[in-house]
């Protein structure tokens, strides 16, 4: 589905002390990349619950980003590795749900990596850009035949009560 | 058992595979009890009762409604709504009602994908269709019409249709929480509306076995490994629910070598029961590789929405699988 207006809605959930770090060097040197993030400043990738993630996509978001201290950088020791862990989980099973993996990413990016950061939201715009809108709530609404009948049971039960024993 | 007027119950059964209907048994000979606090005003499991009977109740006449089962037809919709109108409290009574149950794991198809699997591929359930006929809404004949419930693409639950006062967890839920539940609502102690009425913890606190510190290498399924039966079954690699399930059953599944499924449902303040479920495991895998970590997962969870969400599909944060239009 490709949709030349498509603006993706990201959500960048960036640790306190890397990541997030890594943006603002991004903004203060001036680097370019894309406006689709909205980021959520967290003290830890590690302290990123999948209900986060699974919870941004139930709202509207057509993709999450995780970044992170490297692997063995993590300022809480190995909080990090967890976030692989659970990053590993989410991208296991969201496929089952019908969302492609590449809607969820996880990356690092050093205090000093502003750069990379801004290479990987550009990646990241871009990829989803072509993937298209996901619109999750959309897939709850029920097709139109279900208010007709909720209406013609009424009517159904109405005409069968006039009937007296 | 009192001497005030008696109060009137009602039961239904929507989506759900009636266990619940057998459930209430469980209090035993408090059903007595029960029977002298209340009159039975409809419960089509049990007794003789129409519709049209409830339709000419006054409103909110009915004290108190055990509502269990999911929402999946029109049919079932509209005795929600209805039963919500003409009770003063209504009770999502089991799994089902609560989060979707069993029944909501048909959120990972829709009413299409469902009917071919039923009425076309599947020749054990629908032998001979040549026609390739499948269930119509409405159906003209020489006597009139003919109607059928709407099947819904999507499994909801309870209250994401009405408003639902009190939650009563369990598939089935026990009977020990069925009758604390019966008693809150005759001595008038019911908790805020809203709220589960159950136990505030997880499994693990009532399961007897000792745990010390999870590090899973390896996912077993069941039938692979023959459990110890003192140790944790999580530490032993069998990915047992009990981490994110609420107590309330006495670890019943882990008392006897079997590991936790999550029929319990959520435990208090989360959200999503496959989330709490999937951060408690990526905490114990004992692994830093990212390749060996996909394995690990890989190789031991086959099913994984069958495994994390399977009372709670209709109940989470998704919902459903997307629909392809």
């Amino acid at each position: 589905m490709s949709d030349e207006t498509f603006e993706p809605k990201i959500v960048g959930f960036m640790c306190n002390w890397c990541s997030y770090t890594a943006s603002d060097l991004a903004g203060t040197a001036r680097m370019k990349h894309a406006p689709n993030v909205r980021i959520i400043r967290v003290m830890c990738s590690g302290r990123v619950d999948p209900t986060f993630v699974l919870k941004a996509f139930s709202l509207g978001a057509d993709a999450v980003l995780i970044a992170g201290c490297h692997p063995g950088d993590c300022h809480y020791q190995n909080q990090n590795y967890k976030t692989i862990r659970r990053h590993a989980m989410l991208k296991y099973i969201l496929p089952q749900m019908g969302i492609e993996p590449e809607r969820i990413r996880l990356v690092w990016a050093s205090a000093a990596e502003g750069q990379i950061l801004a290479d990987a939201i550009d990646k990241l715009s871009e990829d989803v850009r072509k993937l298209g809108p996901l619109r999750w709530a959309d897939n709850w609404e029920e097709n139109g035949e279900r208010l007709e009948a909720l209406e013609s049971i009424v009517k159904e039960h109405e005409e069968a009560m006039e009937v007296q024993p | 058992m009192s001497e005030k007027p008696k109060g009137k119950m009602a039961f239904y059964w929507a989506a759900s595979c009636g266990g619940c209907e057998i459930a209430v048994l469980q209090v035993d000979a408090k059903i007595l009890d029960i029977a002298a606090a209340f009159d039975i005003v409809f419960w089509p499991c049990a007794t003789d009762g129409k519709t049209r009977d409830v339709e000419k109740l006054a409103d909110g006449e009915i004290d108190v409604c055990l509502f269990n089962g999911a929402i999946r037809t029109s049919e079932q919709e509209y005795m929600a709504r209805l039963l919500r109108k003409k009770s003063k409290v209504l009770i999502a009574f089991g799994s089902c009602s609560q989060e979707g149950g069993i029944p909501g794991l048909a959120n990972l198809s829709n009413r299409k994908e469902i009917f071919d699997t039923v009425y076309k591929e599947n020749s054990a359930t629908f032998p001979e269709n040549p026609d390739d006929l499948r269930p119509q809404h409405e159906t003209e004949m020489p006597e009139g019409t003919l109607y059928l419930p709407v099947f819904y693409d999507t499994v909801k639950t309870l209250d994401q249709t009405v408003e639902v006062d009190y939650y009563l967890p369990g598939c089935p839920p026990e009977g020990d929480n069925i009758w604390a539940a019966v008693t809150a609502i005759l001595e008038g102690k019911l908790p805020d509306p809203g709220s589960v009425i159950g136990a505030h913890s997880t499994v693990c606190d009532e399961c007897k076995r000792i745990r010390t510190e999870k590090k899973i290498k390896k996912f077993y399924r069941t039938w692979e490994i023959k459990p110890d039966p003192d140790t944790c079954l999580l530490e032993q690699g069998l990915l047992c629910c009990g981490i994110a399930t609420r107590a309330g059953c006495g670890a019943l599944c882990p008392e006897v070598n079997s590991p936790c499924i999550g029929c319990q449902g959520a435990n208090e303040g989360v959200q999503d029961f496959g989330a709490r479920l999937i951060s408690a495991l990526a905490s114990v895998i004992d692994s830093e590789d990212p390749e060996e970590i996909d394995q690990i997962i890989k190789d031991g969870i086959p099913d994984p929405i069958g495994t994390f969400y399977r009372f709670s599909l209709a109940k989470s944060l998704l919902r459903r699988k997307k629909q392809t239009v």
